[in-house]
C-alpha cells in the first residue's frame, strides 16, 4: 500500500529569540550563545490512507511538533510533509490549501474552544471560511456534526463553559470534523478526562473512525489507548523515532531497548493477591534535549549499550517486512523479547 | 484487636457557595492501620482531594467539615485548635502534593526548605540539620546529596523535584503521609521510579499512606486496601486485589471495564453512560442511579446503606454477585 501521508526527513528546532541582554552583551564583546533545541530530527515516517498511526513518547520527546508539523500548524525547519503528494507547508512557509484535508484535535478542549462563541459558530467559522457550506444552511450543517458526535444537536446555542469536559471535546472533534478532512491529527486528546469519560471518546474516536475512513495520527503518552487505536505505532525518544511498526507486534515483543523500558515500567492492573509489583522502572533520568547525548541518545539509560553506541547513530531502519528499529543490536534485542513472550 | 492509626467517622466536608451547599465529602468512613496503604480512588470530583485535605485541616473557607469525626492515634482532629494541628503536620502527618513546582519554594535553596521544615518541629544544629537533609535527599534517590542542597527547585527535573518533596514529607518520620496524586504530572518512566521508592520507603520505615489517585493500576500495585469513592461518598471498600477482582457496586466494574488495558484493541470499550452528577443538585437516592444499568425504583429514593461483609464494604441496594475467579 502506497502512503498517503508522507513524513520525509523532517526535523524541527526552536531557538529562543535574542533579547536586549543578549544584544548589549554581543556589543560589548561576549559571543551570543546560540542554545537551540532540536524537537524533532529527522523524522521519516509513511501513514497510509485510513490507518491509525499511535505516536507514543514522554514530555519532551517531540511529539507534539511532529503532530502539529502534519497538521500544517508548524512550518519544518528541514524537509517536508506531505499528504496525497502535496506538500502541507509550502516553501514560503505558508499553510496550502491542502490543510483542509487535515484537522487537529487538541488535548485541553477548556483551551482548544473559543470562550466567547457559542459552538455552533465555531463549528460553523472553517466550514463557511472553506465553501463548505453557506451563512444560510450553516445551521443544518452544524447540526448533522453535532449529532454524529453525539451531543443533542440542540445545544448549539450554548457557549463552551456550559458543556462538561467530555462534552467539550466532542465538540472539538466536531468542529474538526465539519472540515470534512481525510487526516485527524489528535494530541492526547482523552489526556485531561476522567476514566469512565475517557473510554466514551475512544469509542466515539473508533466509531468516527469506521463510518468516515478517517486517517488518524494518535499521539498519546497513554500506551494503553494507543494500543486499543491503532493498528501502527511510532515510539519517540528525545526527537527521533526509534521504533515503529504493528502495535500488537510492537508491544508483544519490541525491538527497540527504550521502547522496551517504555512498556515495562507501565504499572499494570494487580487482582491476584500474591502478585505485588507489575513494573520496572527504567533506570536514570531523560536527557536534557538542549544538549542530548552522542550516539544514540538512550545509550546511558541502556543495558545493552557499549562503545559503538556513544558515538555512532543508529539509523531507524527495516527489521523485517513491516517493522523498523533505530537500534544497532535491534534483532537480538528481538529476539530476546520474542523468546520472552512465547513464555 | 489493636485500634487504628487513623479513624474516620462519618466525615461531611460542605462548602456553602453562593450557588449552593456543595456537599463535596458527604459521609465518609475508613480506617487506616500502622503501615498500611490505602489506595483512595475517584474521578475528578469524587471528594477524594477533599477528604485528604480534611483530615489535616487544610480546608479553605468556604469548606467547613460539618459533620464526623476523624481520630488520629486516638486523638480527635476535628475541632481541633490550629496551633494543636501545626504540630501535628508534618511531623505526625504529612503530605505529598500533586505538582511539586507548586509546593516548594521557587526563592529557597531546596537545603533551606529542609531546614525550616525541621526547625518547624525540633531544636536542631545547621551542621546536625543539613546532614539529616542529605541523608534524606540521598534515600529518595537523589544522587550527589550534599551538593544538591544548595540548589534551587527549578534547577531539578520534574521527578527529581517530586522526589525532594517526598524527602521533606519523610523529615520527620511521620506516622501517615496523605500522598494526592503524586505521580500524576509525571511521565511513565519517572512514575515507575517514584513508585517503587515509596513502596520501599514506607515499608521500611513502618509509615501508613494514604495515596490518592484515579488510577486503577498504580493504586492496585500499591495499596493493600482500597476505598472507591463517587460523588462524595465511599462506594466500596476492601482489599485491593479482592475488590478489584471481584467488585460488588457497579460503579467500581463500570471503572474496570472502561480501561483500555483490559480490553480486546479496536473492540467498543464498556463505558459508563452520561457523566458525574452535580454536586450542588445530587439526588435523593443514589447517586451512580442515572448512569447504573442495575438501577431498580427504590435506587431513587434514598442513599443505600453501608452494607459490610468479610472486611469489605458497599453502598448498594443491588450489589452484583461476587465473581468466581477461574
Amino acid at each position: 500500500m502506497s502512503a498517503f501521508v508522507r513524513i520525509e526527513q523532517v526535523s524541527r528546532q526552536f531557538s529562543p529569540s535574542i533579547t536586549i541582554g543578549d544584544r548589549i552583551a554581543a556589543r560589548l564583546g561576549s559571543k551570543i550563545e546560540k542554545r537551540s533545541v532540536r524537537a524533532v530530527d529527522n523524522v521519516n515516517l509513511d501513514i497510509v490512507l485510513g490507518q491509525a498511526m499511535g505516536l507514543v513518547g514522554e514530555s519532551g520527546c517531540g511529539k507534539s511538533t511532529l503532530g502539529r508539523m502534519v497538521a500544517g500548524i508548524l512550518p519544518p525547519s528541514d524537509g517536508r510533509v506531505t499528504i496525497d503528494g502535496q506538500a502541507v507547508m509550502s516553501a514560503q512557509r505558508t499553510p496550502m490549501k491542502t490543510t483542509r484535508r487535515v484537522q487537529m484535535v487538541f488535548q485541553d478542549p477548556f483551551a482548544s474552544l473559543d470562550p466567547r462563541m457559542k459552538v455552533r459558530d465555531i463549528i460553523a467559522e472553517g466550514p463557511i471560511a472553506h465553501g463548505l457550506t453557506t451563512s444560510a444552511e450553516s445551521d443544518t450543517y452544524v447540526r448533522r456534526w453535532l449529532a454524529l458526535v453525539g451531543l443533542d444537536p440542540d445545544l448549539g446555542s450554548r457557549y463552551p463553559h456550559q458543556f462538561s469536559g467530555g462534552q467539550r471535546q466532542r465538540v472539538a472533534i466536531a468542529r474538526a470534523l465539519a472540515m470534512q478532512p481525510d487526516m485527524l491529527v489528535c494530541d492526547e486528546p482523552v489526556a485531561s478526562l476522567d476514566v469512565s469519560i475517557q473510554a466514551q471518546i475512544i469509542n466515539l474516536l473508533l466509531k468516527l473512525r469506521r463510518e468516515l475512513d478517517l486517517t488518524l495520527l494518535f499521539i498519546s503518552h497513554d500506551l494503553s489507548v494507543v494500543h486499543h487505536l491503532c493498528e501502527r505505532v511510532a515510539v519517540m525518544y528525545l526527537g527521533r523515532i526509534v521504533e515503529e511498526g504493528p502495535t500488537a507486534q510492537v508491544y508483544a515483543a519490541p525491538a527497540h531497548p527504550y521502547t522496551r523500558a517504555l512498556l515495562d515500567s507501565v504499572p499494570k492492573l494487580v487482582i491476584a493477591d500474591d502478585v505485588t509489583v507489575t513494573f520496572k522502572p527504567i533506570q536514570g533520568e531523560l536527557p536534557s534535549p538542549m544538549n542530548p547525548p552522542p550516539g544514540c541518545h538512550f545509550h546511558g539509560r541502556c543495558p545493552h549499550a557499549v562503545e559503538r553506541c556513544r558515538v555512532e547513530v543508529p539509523p531507524l531502519r527495516q527489521i523485517d517486512a513491516s517493522r523498523r528499529s533505530a537500534c544497532h543490536f535491534a534483532e537480538a534485542v528481538l529476539a530476546e523479547t520474542s523468546s520472552a513472550a512465547a513464555i | 484487636m489493636s485500634h487504628a492509626l487513623l479513624e474516620v467517622q462519618d466525615l461531611a466536608t460542605h462548602f456553602a457557595t453562593r450557588a449552593g451547599l456543595v456537599k463535596a465529602v458527604d459521609g465518609v468512613s475508613f480506617k487506616v492501620n500502622r503501615g498500611e496503604v490505602l489506595g483512595l480512588v475517584g474521578e475528578s470530583g469524587s471528594g477524594k482531594t477533599i477528604t485528604g485535605f480534611s483530615l489535616i485541616g487544610l480546608l479553605e473557607p468556604p469548606g467547613r467539615i460539618v459533620a464526623g469525626s476523624v481520630r488520629f492515634d486516638g486523638r480527635e482532629l476535628v475541632g481541633l485548635a490550629p496551633k494543636s494541628l501545626r504540630e501535628l503536620r508534618g511531623r505526625a502527618i504529612s503530605m505529598v502534593f500533586q505538582d511539586p513546582m507548586a509546593t516548594l519554594n521557587p526563592v529557597l535553596t531546596v537545603g533551606a526548605q529542609m531546614l525550616l521544615a525541621l526547625r518547624a518541629h525540633e531544636t536542631i544544629g545547621t551542621a546536625q540539620a543539613r546532614e539529616r537533609a542529605a541523608a534524606a535527599l540521598g534515600k529518595v534517590g537523589i544522587p550527589d546529596p550534599v551538593t544538591r542542597l544548595d540548589a534551587y527547585p527549578h534547577q531539578f527535573s520534574g521527578g527529581m523535584r517530586q522526589r525532594v518533596a517526598i524527602a521533606i514529607a519523610l523529615l520527620h518520620r511521620p506516622a501517615l503521609i496523605i500522598a494526592d496524586e503524586p505521580t500524576t504530572a509525571l511521565d511513565v518512566s519517572i512514575q515507575a521510579q517514584i513508585l517503587v521508592e515509596m513502596k520501599s520507603l514506607v515499608a521500611e520505615s513502618g509509615t501508613a499512606m494514604i495515596w490518592i489517585s484515579h488510577d486503577l493500576a498504580t493504586v492496585s500495585s500499591l495499596s493493600d486496601r482500597i476505598a472507591v469513592m463517587y460523588a462524595g461518598r465511599i462506594v466500596e471498600s476492601g482489599k485491593t486485589a479482592a475488590v478489584l477482582r471481584s467488585p460488588r457496586h457497579p460503579y467500581t466494574r463500570g471503572l474496570l471495564d472502561s480501561l483500555p488495558a483490559r480490553a480486546v484493541p479496536g473492540e467498543e470499550l464498556a463505558q459508563i453512560p452520561g457523566t458525574t452528577p452535580s454536586l450542588l443538585r445530587l439526588p435523593p437516592g443514589c447517586a451512580f442511579a442515572s448512569r447504573c444499568a442495575h438501577a431498580q425504583p427504590d435506587c431513587l429514593t434514598a442513599p443505600p446503606p453501608v452494607t459490610e461483609f468479610d472486611g469489605r464494604t458497599y453502598r448498594c441496594f443491588h450489589p452484583l454477585q461476587p465473581e468466581l475467579v477461574s
